[in-house]
């Protein structure tokens, strides 16, 4: 799905009751198919085996192989009325070589033999032709082969084997809980995916991975006809790699914030959820709008994950690093020899940062990436200091590792592989430290949450973000509802004022299912986790403008 | 073969058509290929090629709507697609907003198809990219850019007469030159449907002749500044503003469109009277599908007229609600110009920011549609008809309705990102803050 599609189809601006072409990432199919199990292992190894092959007798040092079944579920829902439920399948093979010294791809759903053989044919011809204007041999990091390996998301409950109609009924609920607490428009849609990836290179790797993630979200709108004004509020869930046993209702799983709203971990209510949006809605209508100024800035997870991803996710990608990026996505401030001089300050000395591939309920969970590399965790920020960054087997030996850190993924089988973001997390802090503390020892603060407008330059310096809700903090209570709130700062600077950080017990997962990058552009989803964090003295502008 | 004749998708459709007694029933056939090849530290990183041909159905069973889709054309696999479609209307929950299809429709023209552009190779764009490369290191700078081109088509049909088939070709191409030093960088990009329009070697020449201008850029205070943009930054602000056309969202209060006590802006004189835009399928620079998704036509329609709001697009279902036409949203549109170049229009700056593109830009607001993003690749002061020197690069908040009342100047328009945008000139461009990126 395309970032604008899906934005105009999951909030403002609903209205078409078809969904356009570029929505279905794949062939439409029944939502029974969606229980069909593919093709068995055996076969997929048979098919993987003729792509090796070809590629290997026309030249290729190096071949893998991905053969990956892609099933989609998307829900959308208006008011009392379904919009429409979208059920896709997506199969088919994408090869990569390594011919001359020179990367080469190609893809097919066409699986005979003869197409997949010709397939790998065209990867190694392409490799060929492009070695004219390569100017360095591609370096792989060593990958002993790991056999033949099975891997699955740890779910309790299939969503797919969930009955449609139980689906519908929940958004049903979900809306009618919004209008009857005076919200005047709301849409809320489910997204769920199962991703069954089969990996086999010449290494000796043949590995058969089955995906899960998902995304229960809304949003809810009040307006007000005679002054003009309308506001919205988003749901707070987060997209997660679980199944459906996310969408329960645990109170273990709640933590109700000072003055506000509920929050969740790893169970959400979404009734409850839409219940607090649309009164919350309505109360932005005759929200303060904020003085600029500088404040501290007391974030919740379901925001400050976001920046997060932007500010520290992206800034330590290697490709963008070293320039790979450049002509799309940028650089980034977060240079090699600000990592090799080990002393570069990212953040304040509480700041510790983690990149996590096994890290249980977050979507970038998986046993092995897609160039066979078994997953891990590893510290990028420690103690505020930068110490890593994020890479796959053709860049590693660049920071001077002989091991790649399993960051390779494709969004499908028809995209190649290259480098994307892992699970990227503020980590708690080891003394017990609740929200309702942060909130009593701030005198002048904001408190933010949920995700809303947000923006960095190409080398992750500059940002703004902005949000769902802001509360206003007065000598260490909340004193009402802000609006037109947006936060600006410098990521190192805004890193560098990170005070206070609460413990496991706020720790919480932020997501997001359609991060976009490379050209073409490919999505991926992943995870962020972090308690609530205080940052000090941030500037904060008022957004508030007439036409 | 990914590129069908009208003949041949025709004889498809009205075969998947025969198959079904639906109420009502809806066929659409897309195929292409594209090809890409990608650069960077002045060398291939990857490129690919793809070729895709897939059919999709839609039947209508009372106010129930099924569709599925499949890339095989046996007569077989064909019938099971529309058994699989009828399936799932039969499943569907009933869906009240559903409208009737359209029958037969009168579709425009556009010359949208060039040979050259469909016959591209990988050795064609390697080519390019090569001499792209080389020059580029000839001036001992590192570039990363990106070619791409498309050919493909859409054909669609219905079970009430309603045919139509398009073909198209494109080519992209964008690349960004950095100095070694990480203190200067240029951006260039041009897109058309003919390939032989796109020059990759002026377009790098511009990148490098940006990227070393741009070299240790001087820090100006943030605040209101006199801004030209050329077509590449303007282009990217309207076009958001011609997004939010929807006239359902407009009547419900939800839309920059929507005016205090209900009801739309529809006839209000919203921007300065210079702006004019509109769209039209058969422009000869910007080419695009005569027909929707659904199989209403794109017609020429003006949405701005001197600054007047003329027309909302109008989904089925929204027209019939509030009696008007059908009216899809454009997939491009111009914007009516002067007769001033870039050139021009930086002569007659007495104090000023040329700004080369925009960079992350994202809504802040829906009501006033004002956006945030940052300037990159290319940001000068001018002062006195000359770019003086290079600036660091801004922060803005700022909406498209705002800048264009702000209006000072507009140039020749130029093709961008599939639209015609004039470069323009604007008085008070709110810049909130200073990004030490380059």
């Amino acid at each position: 799905m395309k970032r604008r599609d899906f934005v105009k189809l999951s909030g403002l601006g609903m209205g078409a009751s078809l969904l356009p072409a570029g929505l279905v990432a794949g062939h439409r199919i029944s939502a029974e198919d969606l229980l069909n199990s593919g093709p068995d292992t055996a076969v997929k190894k048979r098919m993987a085996d003729v792509a090796l092959n070809a590629a290997k007798s026309k030249g290729a040092t190096y071949a893998d192989v991905r053969i990956g079944r892609y099933l989609r579920q998307y829900l959308f829902t208006r008011e009392n009325k379904v919009q429409n439920i979208v059920n896709s399948e997506s199969y088919g093979i994408g090869i990569r070589v390594i011919a001359n010294g020179t990367w080469g791809f190609a893809s097919t759903n066409e699986m005979k033999p003869e197409s997949i053989a010709r397939c790998a044919e065209e990867a190694v011809e392409m490799a060929k032709a492009n070695a004219e204007i390569q100017l360095e041999p591609v370096v792989l990091a060593p990958q002993k082969g790991v056999g033949e390996q099975v891997w699955k998301t740890p779910i309790k409950k299939n969503a797919f084997e969930i009955p449609v109609k139980e689906k519908i009924d929940l958004l049903m609920e979900v809306n009618g809980a919004a209008l009857k607490n005076g919200a005047s428009f709301v849409n809320s849609n489910l997204f769920f995916v199962n991703e069954q990836k089969y990996f086999a290179s010449t290494d000796g790797s043949y590995i058969d991975q089955d995906v899960h993630r998902m995304w229960p979200t809304f949003t809810v709108s009040a307006i007000n006809k005679q002054t003009g004004r309308f506001k919205s509020r988003d749901a707070l869930s987060a997209p997660i790699g679980m199944g459906y046993e996310y969408l329960s209702d645990n109170p273990a799983e709640k933590i109700i914030v000072p003055n506000g709203p509920t929050v969740y971990r790893y169970a959400y209510n979404m009734i409850e959820d839409a219940t607090a949006a649309a009164l919350q809605a309505k109360e932005k209508l005759t929200a303060k709008s904020v003085p600029a100024g500088k404040y501290d800035m007391i974030l919740d997870p379901s925001n400050l994950g976001l920046t997060i991803h932007e500010s520290v996710g992206h800034p330590l990608e290697l490709d963008r690093v070293l320039g790979y990026e450049a002509n799309l996505a940028g650089t980034s401030f977060a240079t090699m020899e600000k990592l090799q001089s080990k002393s570069f300050q990212y953040g304040s000395k509480i700041v510790n940062l983690k990149a996590d591939k096994i890290q249980p309920n977050t979507m970038g969970l998986v046993g092995y990436d897609d160039e066979g590399v078994p997953c891990k965790q590893w510290d990028l920020v420690k103690n505020g200091v930068l110490v890593n960054f994020q890479a796959t087997r053709d860049q590693v030996h660049l920071l001077g590792e002989k091991e790649s850190q399993g960051c390779s993924f494709a969004e499908s089988w028809d995209s190649v592989q290259f480098q994307r973001m892992p699970n990227v997390s503020l980590q708690p802090h080891p003394e017990k430290y609740s929200i309702h503390d942060m909130i009593k020892d701030t005198e002048k603060g904001i408190y933010i949450l949920g995700r809303g407008s947000s923006s960095i330059d190409q080398q992750r310096y500059n940002f703004q973000f902005s949000g769902q809700l802001f509360y206003e903090i007065k000598d260490g209570a909340i004193v009402g509802m802000l609006d037109d709130v947006a936060y600006q700062s410098n990521t190192q600077e805004f890193w560098n004022s990170c005070a206070r950080i609460c413990d496991k017990d706020d720790y919480r997962l932020f997501g997001t299912f359609f991060d976009g990058k490379g050209q073409p552009g490919q999505v991926s989803a992943v995870s962020h986790g972090c308690p609530t964090t205080r940052f000090n003295g941030v500037n904060v502008i008022n957004t508030g403008r007439k036409i | 073969m990914a590129i069908l004749s009208q003949e041949e998708a025709r004889k498809i459709i009205d075969k998947v058509l025969s198959y079904s007694k639906a109420d009502e029933m809806k066929v659409e056939l897309t195929g292409g290929r594209s090809g890409n090849i990608r650069f960077a530290r002045n060398s291939v990183s990857t490129a690919g090629a793809t070729n895709n041909l897939s059919l999709s159905v839609t039947v209508v069973l009372g106010k129930r709507i099924g569709t599925s889709d499949i890339n095989e054309f046996d007569d077989a696999s064909l019938e099971k697609a529309v058994r699989r479609a009828e399936e799932m209307a039969r499943l569907a929950p009933e869906n009240p907003e559903y409208m009737p299809m359209p029958g037969p429709q009168t579709y425009a023209k556009p010359q949208a198809f060039v040979e050259t552009t469909a016959n591209m190779k990988a050795p064609d764009r390697a080519k390019l990219a090569g001499a792209s490369i080389k020059s580029i290191m000839a001036s001992q700078l590192s570039g990363a850019g990106f070619l791409e081109d498309s050919s493909s088509f859409n054909a669609i049909g219905n079970s009430k007469g309603l045919f139509g088939y398009h073909k198209n070709t494109s080519v992209n191409f964008s690349l960004t030159i950095r100095t070694p030093d990480g203190t200067g960088s240029g951006y260039a990009a041009g897109d058309y449907n003919d390939v032989t329009k796109l020059n990759t070697g002026s377009l790098t020449d511009i990148a490098i002749q940006k990227a070393k201008a741009s070299q240790k850029a001087a820090a100006l205070e943030p605040g209101k500044y006199t801004v030209i943009l050329e077509p590449l930054a303007a282009g990217e602000l309207i076009q958001f503003m011609i997004r939010a056309m929807d006239a359902r969202t407009a009547d419900e209060g939800r839309s920059f469109l929507s005016k205090k006590g209900g009801g739309t802006r529809l006839g209000e004189k919203l921007l300065d009277e210079r702006v004019t835009i509109y769209s039209d399928p058969t422009d000869v620079q910007i080419p695009s599908s005569p027909f929707s998704a659904e199989g209403y036509p794109h017609e020429r329609v003006t949405w701005f007229d001197k600054g007047v709001v003329k027309n909302m697009s109008y989904s089925a279902f929204w027209a019939k609600q509030k009696g008007a036409k059908p009216l899809p949203e454009p997939s491009g549109f111009v914007m009516s110009g002067g007769t001033q170049s870039l050139a021009e229009l930086i002569k007659g700056t007495e104090k000023g920011i040329l700004v080369t593109r925009f960079w992350y830009t994202r809504w802040l607001d829906p009501q006033t549609l004002l956006y945030t993003g940052l300037t990159r690749d290319g940001t000068f002061y001018i002062d006195k008809g000359q770019i003086k020197h290079p600036v660091k690069n801004f922060r803005f908040n700022e909406s498209p309705v705002i800048m264009l009342n702000n209006l000072e100047a507009l140039g020749i328009p130029e093709r961008t990102r599939g639209n015609m945008v004039p470069p323009m000139r604007i008085r008070d461009f709110t810049f909130s803050s200073l990004s030490d990126a380059v």
